[in-house]
């Protein structure tokens, strides 16, 4: 073939595969939509049925009553409060840690504990959620009182699931700051530590508060971990050591044998939930948009 | 009177060794230029004054360096001696907080709390830094939302806010456009009586229009050093004289 | 100024401390518990409500990973592709797939399970099958699958990109041949960390996939992945030394695959410095 012929498979060849990369591209937005519709579109309707705000902050949650009634903020209070709990937990060991294995951990040691971190965030929740419920919990009980199965328990362990994502986020962040903040802060005669503390971490702020706001997401969406530990009493959150159920576990208890509006009321649930994320990641966006 | 001796200095960077055998004095209150090719070790030289060496890896010193009579490779307080020593870079890196709080930040590591007193500092810094009156109403803007020239000044007043007794400059000006240059040679002048100022510049015209002394290195030799008048006027080396003329760069 | 850097140095220590010793607690106490009932029983080919065979399982789970991620690499990998060789920055497309990208990745499963069963068990008419299953996890691990190839691309200096195209190379050339094995450790630590993600997953497939204990004869069939598997069985309470033994098994598997990524980034950015 001649150098035009060439020419001509190869640019056809070009144009063709950027089409191909841009329809694949379009995928992630096709997906949104279509997840977006179908969640909404059966949710609505039961919500609407219910009646918005008997759902939202209603306080009772019976479906099988006659008449059944569908609140779901006692599960809305579940979720915050289990995940503020992770928040305080996991949130100050996981910026140490990060810190720890960005600036202070030794090269050898860190090839061990970076590892570590990924197999911590691999580690499936349904194996947390195992761990929490045959040692957690005992635990628990004999610290705190009550069964066992509570807002506590939960906390803990989702505290214990966000570390990796906290860490690894922040860790990142803290890596990604340009050596001449620490040096020029060195030279002013501060120390190293000080130095780490003050110039370099405030200078990974937007990072670290994405790993945090990341961490909430996860800690808001666990499902398995915490119906395992949480003990899933579908009533108003009673006290620390009591049990409580979140808005995932709603779900999952409760669809397989949902039936009409039953049904409805756990995907209006489900879309409680995405609106909950789509908020939290809508502040994530403003967050990083005003740090830059 | 010499504030800073440098006696015997060899500098390797693991078997490379990049200065040979340095002596040499840097006179209390005035301007001392540092001139020479690229990788000829003038910056790597300027680093052993406030030992920023300390932090490349593989870096190591054979001989003294003596501030005020005293080695500062030897059993000293690395932190205290960068306080006496001041630096500032050759890209203006100011921390990504406001003004106050850059220049503050340096006080306010050793020890200083009281909110008046640290308003003097960052207000006395920033005058001198030539750039109070530009930055006095908002002294809460991020720093980083400065001009380049405007970002080096505020990090000539941070450095200057520690009160060090020597301050030096790493090529201060060359990320610079020519009226921040300017600029910032006026503010170096204006602090010599004040400060011991060693400035390394790869811009010959800068050495002659603000230093007393110039010291010319090659290699990481010391070639010549001289009162800047007659360095560039009658330089003895035939070196110096092809590197001032521009037969090498 | 000393006292605070102790502190400092201190407290940021004992941090680091907590957290790998809580992971080394986790994994030493579930392996010394579960390690002794890893019987042969428990592997055995056919599940009966007795031996509680992990096998079956172990096979679904191949099989959903497979299928997930047969789906969702190629379209992953191309739109990283796109989101960084190809689309001008500012270009209003490429901020709408970034918001939507980021909106996927933080769904929470069981919202994907519920989409998947609203969407491809009943709108397609697939029923709790393998498919199903597999088309959801493809969708939730797109995200992850794009930002990892996203990253990877951006991190190849674009001074390689100039000095193929200077020598006359077209963007496909230098794309594949230059950029993409460059890439490669980040591509592929991305795939192996979606794997993991896959391994582990459950709530999106409990009403997608379903929970049936036998190996499942074709895609439309129901089955359960080891992970539902450890669900059923810690839910029903009969089984906690069975439950053990399969939380060794799924640890195993994430150790292994983690010490997989591990490796395969340590060779392949070896490789490219060599060569």
């Amino acid at each position: 073939m001649n150098k035009v012929g060439i020419n001509m498979k190869s640019k056809f060849l070009e144009k063709l595969m950027e089409v191909v990369f841009f329809i694949s591209a379009c995928a992630s937005i096709i997906s949104v939509i279509l997840i977006c519709f179908f969640i909404f579109a059966n949710g609505f309707p039961a919500i609407a049925e219910i009646g918005i705000f008997e759902f939202l902050l209603g306080r009772d949650w019976s479906p099988s009553n006659v008449p059944p009634s569908f609140g779901i903020f006692p599960m809305i209070l579940g979720s915050l409060y289990v995940t503020a709990g992770a928040i305080i937990i996991g949130v100050p060991i996981g910026v140490l840690t990060a810190i720890y294995l960005a600036k202070f951990c030794p090269k050898k040691l860190y090839s061990f504990l970076k590892p570590a971190v990924n197999l911590m965030a691999g580690i499936p929740s349904i194996v947390y959620g195992f761990f929490g419920l045959v040692v957690l919990v005992p635990l628990s009980r004999n610290i705190f009182g009550g069964n066992g199965y509570s807002i506590i328990t939960a906390s803990f362990l989702l505290g214990i699931m966000i570390l990796p994502t906290i860490i690894s986020l922040s860790e990142a962040a803290i890596r990604a700051v340009p050596r001449s903040y620490y040096e020029g802060s060195v030279a002013l005669g501060a120390t190293h530590e000080y130095s780490i503390m003050f110039a370099v971490v405030p200078a990974a702020k937007s990072g670290i508060i994405a790993s945090i706001i990341l961490g909430i997401g996860r800690a808001i969406g666990e499902t398995m971990a915490v119906v395992m530990v949480a003990g899933n009493q579908a009533r108003m959150p009673a006290g620390l050591t009591k049990g409580i159920r979140t808005l995932t576990a709603n779900i999952v208890i409760e669809m397989g044998y949902a039936a009409e509006l039953h049904r409805g009321a756990l995907i209006g649930t489900g879309v409680v939930l995405f609106v909950f994320i789509l908020l939290i990641n809508g502040i994530f966006s403003v967050i990083k948009r005003r740090m830059t | 009177m010499d504030k800073i001796k440098i006696e015997n200095l060899n500098l390797y960077y693991n078997d490379f060794q990049a200065l040979k055998n340095i002596n040499m004095s840097i006179e209390q209150n005035k301007i001392t230029a540092f001139i020479g090719p690229s990788g000829c070790g003038k910056s790597t030289l300027l680093k052993t004054l406030n030992r920023m060496n300390d932090l490349v890896e593989g870096c190591r010193i054979t001989g003294k360096v003596l501030l005020d009579n005293q080695d500062i490779y030897g059993n000293i307080d690395v932190n205290m001696l960068r306080k006496r020593v001041g630096m500032v870079f050759q890209k203006p890196n100011p921390f990504p907080m406001s003004i106050y709080d850059n220049v503050a930040y340096g006080p306010r590591t050793h020890g200083i709390r009281s909110k008046s007193q640290l308003d003097d500092i960052v207000e006395r810094s920033l005058r001198l830094g030539a750039i109070w009156d530009e930055v006095k109403d908002n002294l809460k803007k991020n720093a980083l939302q400065l001009s380049g020239g405007q970002q080096q000044r505020i990090c000539i007043a941070r450095a200057l806010a520690v009160n060090p007794e020597v301050l030096l400059m790493d090529e201060p000006t060359s990320a610079l456009d020519p009226i921040s240059t300017l600029k910032i040679e006026e503010v170096i002048q204006t602090l010599k009586k004040d400060y011991t100022i060693v400035i390394v510049t790869h811009n010959m015209q800068q050495a002659t229009r603000v230093s007393d002394k110039t010291a010319f290195f090659l290699l990481g030799e010391l070639i010549e050093y001289e009162d800047t008048e007659i360095l560039f006027s009658t330089p003895k080396d035939k070196r110096t004289e092809d590197y001032i003329t521009g037969r090498f760069g | 100024m000393n006292w605070l850097s102790r502190l400092i140095r201190y407290v940021v220590k004992f941090s680091a401390f907590i957290t790998f010793a809580v992971l080394f607690f986790i994994i030493a106490y579930i392996l010394a518990r579960g390690i002794p009932y890893l019987k042969p029983s428990l592997f055995a080919l056919e599940y009966t409500t007795e031996n509680v065979s992990l096998l079956p399982a172990i096979i679904t789970t191949l099989i959903m990973t497979v299928l997930a991620l047969l789906i969702s690499a190629p379209i992953g990998i191309f739109t990283g592709f796109y989101l960084v060789e190809y689309a001008k920055s500012g270009n209003k497309l490429v901020e709408i797939i970034r918001i939507t990208t980021e909106t996927l990745s933080g769904i929470p499963s069981i919202v994907y399970g519920l989409f998947g069963l609203l969407f491809f068990v009943t709108t397609l008419g697939w029923g709790f099958s393998i498919i199903a299953g597999a088309f959801t996890l493809a969708i939730m691990i797109l995200p992850l699958i794009i930002r990892s190839t996203e990253e990877a691309l951006l991190a190849v200096p674009d001074l390689l990109r100039e000095a193929s195209y200077g020598l006359g190379a077209g963007k496909l050339r230098t794309i594949f041949r230059i950029v993409l094995p460059s890439a490669m450790p980040g591509i592929l630590a991305g795939i192996i960390l979606a794997i993991g993600r896959i391994v582990g997953e459950t709530a999106a497939l409990i009403y997608t996939a379903g929970t049936v204990a036998k190996i499942p004869e074709n895609f439309f069939a129901s089955g359960r992945t080891l992970a539902i598997h450890m669900y059923v069985l810690s839910s029903e309470g009969l089984y906690t030394n069975q439950a053990y033994a399969t939380a060794v098994v799924l640890l195993i598997v994430v150790i292994g695959i983690n010490a997989l990524s591990t490796t395969i980034s340590k060779k392949l950015t070896k490789g490219n410095i060599d060569g």
